[in-house]
């Protein structure tokens, strides 16, 4: 699966820059977040591949790195039973990812969630609002430099 | 259920909901059409779900679930905690089914930390997954039935559910929070005795539910109730990511048992119900099927089990046996290591998925190394299936809207994590 996975996709998109890791018998798939939505439409419906079930997306706040967050997709292929993650590097500077909910309509909660946590903006999301924090709510929970106990005050009591 | 004034709502989930086609408000509605509020406090809601649904008479034309009314923050919390002290939080995700939690994050854990649990208690786990299967479908199908009125079902359900629970009680301690995995293993044995009891219990459950299913099958109201109603084709299913048994009623073979195999279920013999209506009484299909099959696996694991140690022994990672820690120095430091610091796997990302009784559970773990994970996240099933709820009744009754939620079965203890 790896080796027809590489072929196809350097086959497809000649300028991005591909990089595999294997770890766990896991296979992950690293590249410029620019081309997500391309790459994921072609996983989607290309024969042989067919990448259609969009499990969880999220992020990760790496805190010292120079590009902080990383968006992680787990996508699964049914007619492969084939598991395939993808990760692409955000900056804090530029702190947006193109969305994939027009090719999953699964990745619609899962980006409000990550964008919920992380403050990442997913861009031309259909409603992009807060998952589970009240829509006033001004931190962004995981982040990594948001407490654990959480800061007083920060919702605000209900109106009596 | 109440109506709204403006205040109540956020303006943008009002936006949401009324689309950018229309110009009605919530205080000045169009002469028939109105916003509901359903939830987060309303029985047929299994929790905490809030349901605003848009309304033209009884038809429903949108609806915005929100969640967030029982976000305790367990991803955070994981960051500050180690691994073996998140097990029992693991417990409070789906709270129908505790055992399959545990089952699913321990596995997850022993991948990041390269170890594989002895054979017996593999078997151990599958044993209590399988259980826990057949608790939250019990739940299920007599939450649906009492949500369209028939109460005996529920009743009937939660007697055989109370079987199990004893049987919870034996093995693990405890009735509801097992907390029963260990990483590298399962907190105690199974006794011989227990096993034959679970057998005996097995051997009276199929009559016990040929009876329930008897009061469901040939109720003509409870049928015309769910038949044909909130109907997902096989490919909406798969693109708003419903698994478990939900899925399997839109006709898609999908299991993770199946698929990719965990534990011993690829040297198991059972059927994959599948069912491809989509609708609602599809959906309970299913899961009456499903734990037939579940009791059917129940029997071969005790059949099949092979003896031995229940815990690895892998000093590093694993904890030393309390016998041993009371004895022997080395044990004694390595207990206080590992209580103290945590096991401390490689440095990599690990992502597992299982087949849990309400769809794919899946733990995502990234190791710096240390103690306590870097980060995890819960992919969680009713996350994912509370989702597909505003495509599945629209155009719907309001009265069915209460037998969707309940044929689709969210916890809002694992959606909202």
């Amino acid at each position: 699966m790896k080796e027809l996975l590489k072929e196809k996709l350097e086959k497809q998109f000649t300028t991005v820059q591909f990089e595999f890791i294997e770890q766990f018998d896991e296979l992950t798939l690293k590249f410029d977040k620019s081309a997500i939505v391309n790459i994921c439409a072609f996983l989607k419906d290309e024969d042989g591949l067919k990448f259609n079930f969009c499990e969880d997306i999220t992020a990760i706040d790496w805190a010292t790195r120079k590009n902080r967050f990383a968006v992680v997709y787990h996508i699964f292929s049914m007619e492969n039973k084939f598991r395939l993650c993808l990760k692409v590097d955000v900056d804090e500077s530029e702190c947006s990812v193109e969305s994939v909910s027009s090719i999953w309509k699964a990745a619609n909660w899962a980006e409000r969630e990550a964008y919920d946590m992380y403050g990442i903006t997913f861009l031309n999301h259909p409603d992009l609002r807060r998952m589970y924090m009240p829509e006033e709510f001004e931190y962004h929970p995981l982040r990594k430099e948001y407490p654990l106990m959480g800061i007083p005050g920060a919702i605000p009591l209900p109106k009596k | 259920m109440q109506k709204l004034t403006k205040d109540d709502v956020h303006p943008k989930i009002v936006q949401t909901l009324l689309g950018a086609d229309v110009h009605i408000t919530v205080d000045d509605a169009l002469e028939n059409e109105m916003i509901l509020n359903m939830g987060p406090q309303h029985p047929a809601t299994h929790g905490v779900l809030r349901l605003l649904l848009r309304l033209d008479g009884e038809t429903v034309i949108a609806c915005i679930p929100e969640l967030g009314y029982l976000h305790r923050g367990y991803e955070k919390m994981a960051e500050n905690m180690s691994y073996l002290e998140f097990i029992p939080h693991t417990d409070r995700l789906d709270y129908i089914s505790p055992p399959a939690n545990n089952v699913a994050y321990a596995l997850a854990v022993e991948k990041l930390a390269g170890i594989t649990a002895p054979p017996r208690a593999q078997y151990i786990r599958m044993l209590l997954a399988e259980l826990a299967r057949m608790c939250s479908h019990l739940v299920a199908i007599g939450a649906l039935a009492m949500d369209v009125g028939a109460l005996t079902v529920f009743l009937w359900g939660l007697r055989e559910r109370e079987k199990i629970m004893d049987f919870f009680d034996v093995i693990c301690g405890a009735r509801f929070t097992t907390s029963y995995t260990r990483i590298g293993g399962v907190a105690s044995d199974v006794t011989t005795d227990t096993m034959k009891n679970i057998i005996a219990f097995i051997d009276q459950f199929e009559e016990k539910f040929d009876e329930m299913e008897r009061l469901l099958n040939g109720n003509r109201i409870f049928i015309e109730r769910l038949e044909g109603v909130g109907v997902i084709n096989k490919e909406d299913a798969i693109d708003l990511g419903f698994t478990g048994p939900n899925i399997r009623a839109s006709g898609v073979e999908f299991d993770l048992r199946r698929a990719t195999p965990y534990l011993f279920y690829n040297e198991m013999d059972f059927n994959i119900p599948v069912y491809t209506e989509g609708d609602c009484l599809a959906r309970y299909f299913v899961r009456a099927d499903e734990l037939r099959e579940s009791a059917k696996i129940v029997r071969q694991v005790i059949d099949k089990i092979p003896n031995g140690e229940v815990m690895l022994n892998s000093p590093k990672k694993v904890l030393p046996r309390k016998t041993e820690i009371y004895t022997k120095m080395e044990e004694l430091i390595h207990d206080f290591m590992i209580v103290n610091f945590g096991i401390n796997p490689p440095v990599g990302e690990v992502y597992h998925a299982v087949e849990n009784p309400k769809g794919v559970l899946g733990f995502y773990i990234v190791s710096k190394g240390e103690g306590q994970p870097w980060k995890m996240k819960i992919r969680s099933p009713s996350f994912a299936n509370i989702q597909a709820i505003p495509h599945l009744v629209k155009g719907q009754m309001i009265s069915d809207v209460v037998a969707i939620v309940g044929s689709i079965d969210p916890i809002m203890g694992e959606a909202d994590k």
